[in-house]
């Protein structure tokens, strides 16, 4: 009862919270154009006068948005008529004309100060309504789950349809249709350069053919859902809301002023400014973590290691991805997450950050050699001692959220050999694009000329940006949780992953242990791996897994009925840590152990 | 030549792939059951919602081609062992050059009045859980007869799905036939602690049909009558080879078979939970219907059948099951009414869901096995204690070796050595830790 009005009160949150961008007029008027110069402002106010915008009441921002573009193109092509006529003595061309991406910040703000309704006089109260809300709502569903004995808590995962997937067609529907979707759209994003969308496709396809033809997987179906007449209805719901929530974030945040709104007081009592998207994005991701986790740890109450590594992503994900830059932003130092690592933080060596890092004095510097350290000492040394997990199940925000939020979809990832060769070439297939990318980006900040072979380092880097920082990494990575499980990005994408996985298999102490023979090829461990490992078939045979890909959550582990698994570091055996095969069937005597 | 497998369990698929492994000739695989091989043992999660059927599969369906293991849907009649030919459901016959009959068990029924009404089922095959899908919607009540494994996982099953459930027991405690007296009255305790209404000392004596042929209600051999939807049948297994009957193998309780799997027909092996050894190894039983023995039978047979011969040893006793919440892991000799000679050290945590048994001869000091509830120890240190006669005392002091717990988790071997210490009066202590290092050494002998 208490969690069926948990999950009314939720609902109710989601909704207003989903409205808020909408529910406020905006009307435009002298003192709520937002501009950074004078000659800006005079050009922008002349626009408006000559269009009629100021004083109109408009009741969507689409329309307000739309409107207010055209008029700072108005202003845009004004200040281009000014300059050449002749620029004021002492300003610079790029101060005194208006910009393509000073253009898409002066939308967002203005269109926020523009607004006046509920949002804007009650952004406390609607904040409440929204977000608060949905935490009471959320913990109210989560909390009485702590009444049930410890254990593992997975009934009705494949027969409820938030949880239950999707069968192999409605998934590649989705998947083709997405790619498809951000390649056109990278089309246009690149400025209209067919270049790199097509060159990706041909990536897409190139790899499609290795697995199919070369590796001779075509035939190797991955295997078919529940039924064909069961999908996860609610699971493709909330997919497409968290896939619109990305494109609306990274490329339309203009639209989403009201949720900056009522954002804001919580942002000037951490840096003292108003909140940007990426605050709001900060904020709801660290709040969907804490929830959430805390019903990771209802779920996972019998294993001490599932809540302490939960606790430990809880604590990196508030600390030290979400308050601690704000502070160091009040305090005029970088914003800075200490513990993002390059190449996961793909734009660590970009020139503005070096820049910035460089200019902040001695706390800049070491922010600076702090990170470089990470890379090259901090990864290899960690995950010789402990696997990859000390990061990607301890750390890493997007392994926190995966672990927490991406919980309840850990099943849905594909187990296939397919899938196990199609990851393998797009993962390292990220890492080289990573590496390059940030070679050039060097190469240009060193020497100063920005073309390489016949590539400009920044469409490479905006591209990257794009396609890898954006689209996989936010809208495949996270709004694909109820259609691909949760460490989708994780598994394919992650570039930093990739590195640690080279270490994690050839020269580390981890593994999985399988205990003898008492393995009974259930499937719970393979079912439940987030990424996609097929632990029985290696358990079955009584070998240890030593994978890439393992990120150590131990959920296997967990859920193993028969206590075969084990997650161990252990130094005697490094050699033949992987090699190792025993005889578990039979007694070793006169038989020859096989393959 | 031709090699034919009947049945795709856990027997007749590690006999394939191992013949596969050892040599090139021509298998087939025979089920009337499903396609493709699927662990029987996850049959409960189905039900339950925590795997689909695909995913308790071991192997994808384009493993089989690959390894040129064919498989062929149905049902064989007749086994004619004079001409070496198999007659299926199908009319079609199929002549082998060696015959391995891997076909299982069967769910035991002792004669109920209206036991083979419908609703009532016991569960085996992928056929019952299909069955027991069928009858579970608006399902207000289930009753199920017989307490082993099979029971008290069809009793998870439909708690999980929030249909009351009376389950009857002959015995006076769960299981404690097989398990030792505190052990069972710990999962006994679990049960009823999950809101299941176990009955001990009650029998089924008579299933009521509700005048269409469905099962409605069931009498207990004390009288009561409890009106349910579902009768779950699981009082044991038994060797499935009624339609060998006619034939010239010989039969007893399972065919009969010696320590090469051998039955008395040359070129015709048994294995798995349909076999039963003539000579079994001093302390086993002729049948022993579990997963590890059919595992082990299967690559032994493959070996035979390859021409390299080697007897059967299944080697020290183990298995695991799990009592709804509260794993368990057995090692070594483990009796519900021990002998004499054999002296226990029991611990158990004081919120009464875990424990550690461990039995050791009270003459000799040697360690005999280990009973783990909610605690998991290592399959191989275990093994080799036992394997070496150990004394129990270098196995005290070592015993962190053994434990297999995740990290994080509290270690309670001390606490093990206190009880043993307060028995004995003597004064060991722990001198070892969980942890994989020193668990290595001592399986590669080398000096810990
Ligand atoms: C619910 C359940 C849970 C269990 N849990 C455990 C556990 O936790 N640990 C453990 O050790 N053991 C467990 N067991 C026991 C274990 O599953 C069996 O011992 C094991 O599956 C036996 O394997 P098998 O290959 O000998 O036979 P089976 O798996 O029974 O395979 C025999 C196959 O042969 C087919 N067949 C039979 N006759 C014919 C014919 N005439 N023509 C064609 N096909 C035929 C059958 O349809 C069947 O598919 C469990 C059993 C059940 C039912
Ligand atoms: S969960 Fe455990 S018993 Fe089941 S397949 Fe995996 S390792 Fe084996
Ligand atoms: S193999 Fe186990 S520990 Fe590794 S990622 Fe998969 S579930 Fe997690």
């Amino acid at each position: 009862m208490i969690q069926k009005i948990g999950i009314g009160l939720f609902l109710v949150a989601l909704a207003i919270f989903t409205l808020i961008p909408v529910l406020d007029h905006h009307v435009l008027n002298t003192d709520n154009i937002y501009t950074e110069s004078d000659y800006h402002k005079k050009a922008i106010f002349e626009a408006a006068e000559e269009n009629g915008m100021l004083g109109k009441d408009y009741a969507s921002n689409i329309t307000f948005i739309k409107d207010y573009k055209q008029l700072l193109k108005t202003a845009q092509s004004k200040l281009e008529e000014q300059a050449k006529a002749g620029l004021p003595e002492g300003v610079g061309e790029w101060d005194f004309k208006l910009g393509d991406w000073k253009i898409k910040d002066y939308v967002i703000k203005t269109s926020k100060q523009a607004s006046v309704g509920p949002v804007s006089a009650n952004p406390g109260l609607f904040w409440w309504l929204s977000i608060g809300l949905g935490i009471i709502g959320g913990l109210l569903y989560i909390l009485p789950l702590f009444k049930s004995f410890p254990g593992i808590k997975h009934n009705g995962i494949f027969q409820d349809p938030m949880t239950r997937g999707l069968s192999v067609g409605w998934r590649g529907l989705f998947l083709g249709s997405t790619i498809v979707g951000i390649l056109i759209y990278g089309y246009s994003y690149m400025g209209n350069d067919l270049f790199w969308s097509l060159g990706t496709l041909a990536v897409i396809l190139f790899i499609t053919f290795m697995v199919f033809i070369v590796q001779k997987s075509a035939k190797n179906t991955p295997a078919k859902s529940a039924s064909p007449s069961v999908t996860a209805w609610l699971g493709i719901f909330s997919g497409i809301y968290l896939i619109l929530f990305y494109i609306l974030l990274y490329w339309a945040p203009q639209y989403l002023t009201g949720w900056m709104t009522i954002a804001d007081p919580l942002s000037k009592m951490l840096n003292g400014g108003e909140a940007s998207q990426w605050f709001v994005y900060g904020m709801l991701y660290t709040i969907i973590m804490l929830v959430m986790g805390i019903r990771m740890i209802s779920k996972y109450r019998h294993n001490n290691y599932q809540m302490i590594r939960t606790a430990s992503v809880m604590f990196f994900q508030t600390a030290f991805a979400f308050i601690l830059p704000e502070i160091l932003v009040r305090l005029n130092y970088p914003y800075y997450d200490f513990k993002n690592i390059w190449p996961l933080d793909y734009d660590f060596f970009f020139d503005w950050n070096l820049n910035q890092l460089m200019s902040s004095g001695k706390m800049g510097i070491f922010m600076l050699v702090w990170g470089i350290v990470l890379i090259i000492i901090g990864v290899p040394l960690f995950t010789f001692f402990f696997g990859k997990r000390w990061y990607c199940s301890w750390v890493c925000g997007c392994g926190g959220l995966a672990e927490t939020l991406g919980d309840p979809y850990r099943q849905l990832s594909d187990k296939s050999l397919r899938a196990w060769k199609y990851e393998r070439w797009i993962i390292h297939g990220v890492m080289v694009f990573a590496v390059l990318m940030t070679i050039m980006v060097l190469y240009t900040y060193f020497t100063g000329s920005s073309n390489i072979l016949f590539l400009s380092s920044d469409s490479v880097r905006t591209w990257y940006g794009f396609l890898i920082g954006s689209a996989f990494a936010g809208v495949v990575g996270t709004g694909f949780y109820p259609l691909m499980g949760n460490r989708v990005w994780c598994r394919f994408g992650c570039p930093l992953a990739g590195y640690f996985g080279l270490i994690q298999r050839f020269r580390s102490k981890f593994r999985i242990t399988t205990n003898g023979g008492q393995c009974i090829s259930c499937g719970n461990c393979s079912t439940y791996c987030e990424m996609g490992i097929d632990v029985r078939a290696y358990a079955q045979k009584g070998q240890n897994i030593v994978r890439a890909s393992c990120v150590g959550c131990g959920v296997c582990a967990a859920v193993c009925p028969r206590g075969v698994l084990r997650l161990e570091n252990g130094s005697v055996d490094i050699a033949e840590r992987t090699t190792e095969l025993k005889a578990i069937h039979i007694s070793k005597e006169g038989v020859s152990i096989l393959q | 030549m031709h090699i034919v497998i009947i049945g795709n369990g856990i027997s007749g698929v590690t006999a394939a792939r191992y013949i596969r492994k050892l040599s090139d000739h021509k298998i087939t695989m025979i089920s009337a059951e499903t396609d493709y091989f699927f662990s029987r043992t996850a049959l409960m999660y189905i039900y339950m919602g925590h795997m689909r059927f695909e995913d308790t599969q071991p192997y994808e369906p384009w493993f089989w081609e690959k390894n040129r293991i064919d498989l062929l849907r149905a049902r064989v009649q007749q086994v004619k062992t004079a001409s070496k030919e198999l007659v299926l459901d199908n009319g079609k016959t199929i002549t082998y050059d060696k015959l391995v009959l891997a076909t299982g068990s069967a769910s035991n029924k002792f004669g109920w009045p209206g036991q083979d009404l419908d609703g009532v089922h016991g569960l085996y095959s992928y056929q019952d859980l299909e069955a027991m899908e069928r009858h579970s919607a608006g399902l207000k009540k289930a009753v199920i007869v017989g307490g082993g494994l099979i029971g008290i996982e069809m009793a998870e099953m439909f708690h999980a799905r929030h249909i009351p459930v009376t389950f009857l027991v002959r015995e006076t405690k769960y299981w404690n036939n097989v398990l030792p007296p505190e052990e069972s009255a710990m999962v006994s305790r679990h049960i009823l602690e999950n809101g299941i209404d176990l009955r001990f000392e009650t029998e089924l004596k008579e299933i009521h049909d509700d005048g269409s042929g469905k099962a409605c209600a069931i009498t207990t051999s004390k009288g009561e009558r409890i009106e349910c939807g579902f009768v779950g049948l699981t009082a044991g297994v038994h060797p499935n080879i009624n339609f060998l009957k006619d034939g010239d193998l010989k039969l007893e309780k399972g065919i009969v078979i010696n320590e090469y799997l051998e039955t008395n027909i040359a070129d015709v092996y048994a294995i798995g939970d349909c076999a039963q050894l003539s000579e079994p190894r001093p302390g086993r039983r002729p049948i022993e219907a579990i997963w590890y023995t059919g595992r082990m039978m299967g690559e032994t047979v493959a070996y035979n059948i390859c021409g390299k011969k080697i007897a059967y040893d299944p080697g020290i006793w183990f298995n695991s099951a799990k009592f709804i919440d509260i794993e368990y892991q057995v090692y070594g000799t483990l009796l519900a009414k021990p002998p004499e000679n054999h002296q226990a050290i029991y611990w158990e945590h004081k919120e009464g869901r875990k424990s550690i048994r461990i039995v050791y001869d009270r003459n000799n000091s040697q360690v005999l096995g280990f009973n783990l509830m909610g605690v998991r120890y290592r399959h191989e240190v275990c093994e080799k204690w036992i394997k070496e006669k150990t004394n129990i005392e270098t196995v005290l002091q070592q015993l962190g070796m053994a434990n297999f717990d995740p990290e994080f988790y509290k270690e309670y071997e001390a606490e093990v050595i206190t009880q043993y210490n307060q028995q004995t009066g003597k004064n060991i202590q722990l001198k070892r830790k969980r942890g994989l290092d020193a668990a290595l050494r001592f399986l590669k002998k080398m000096t810990p």
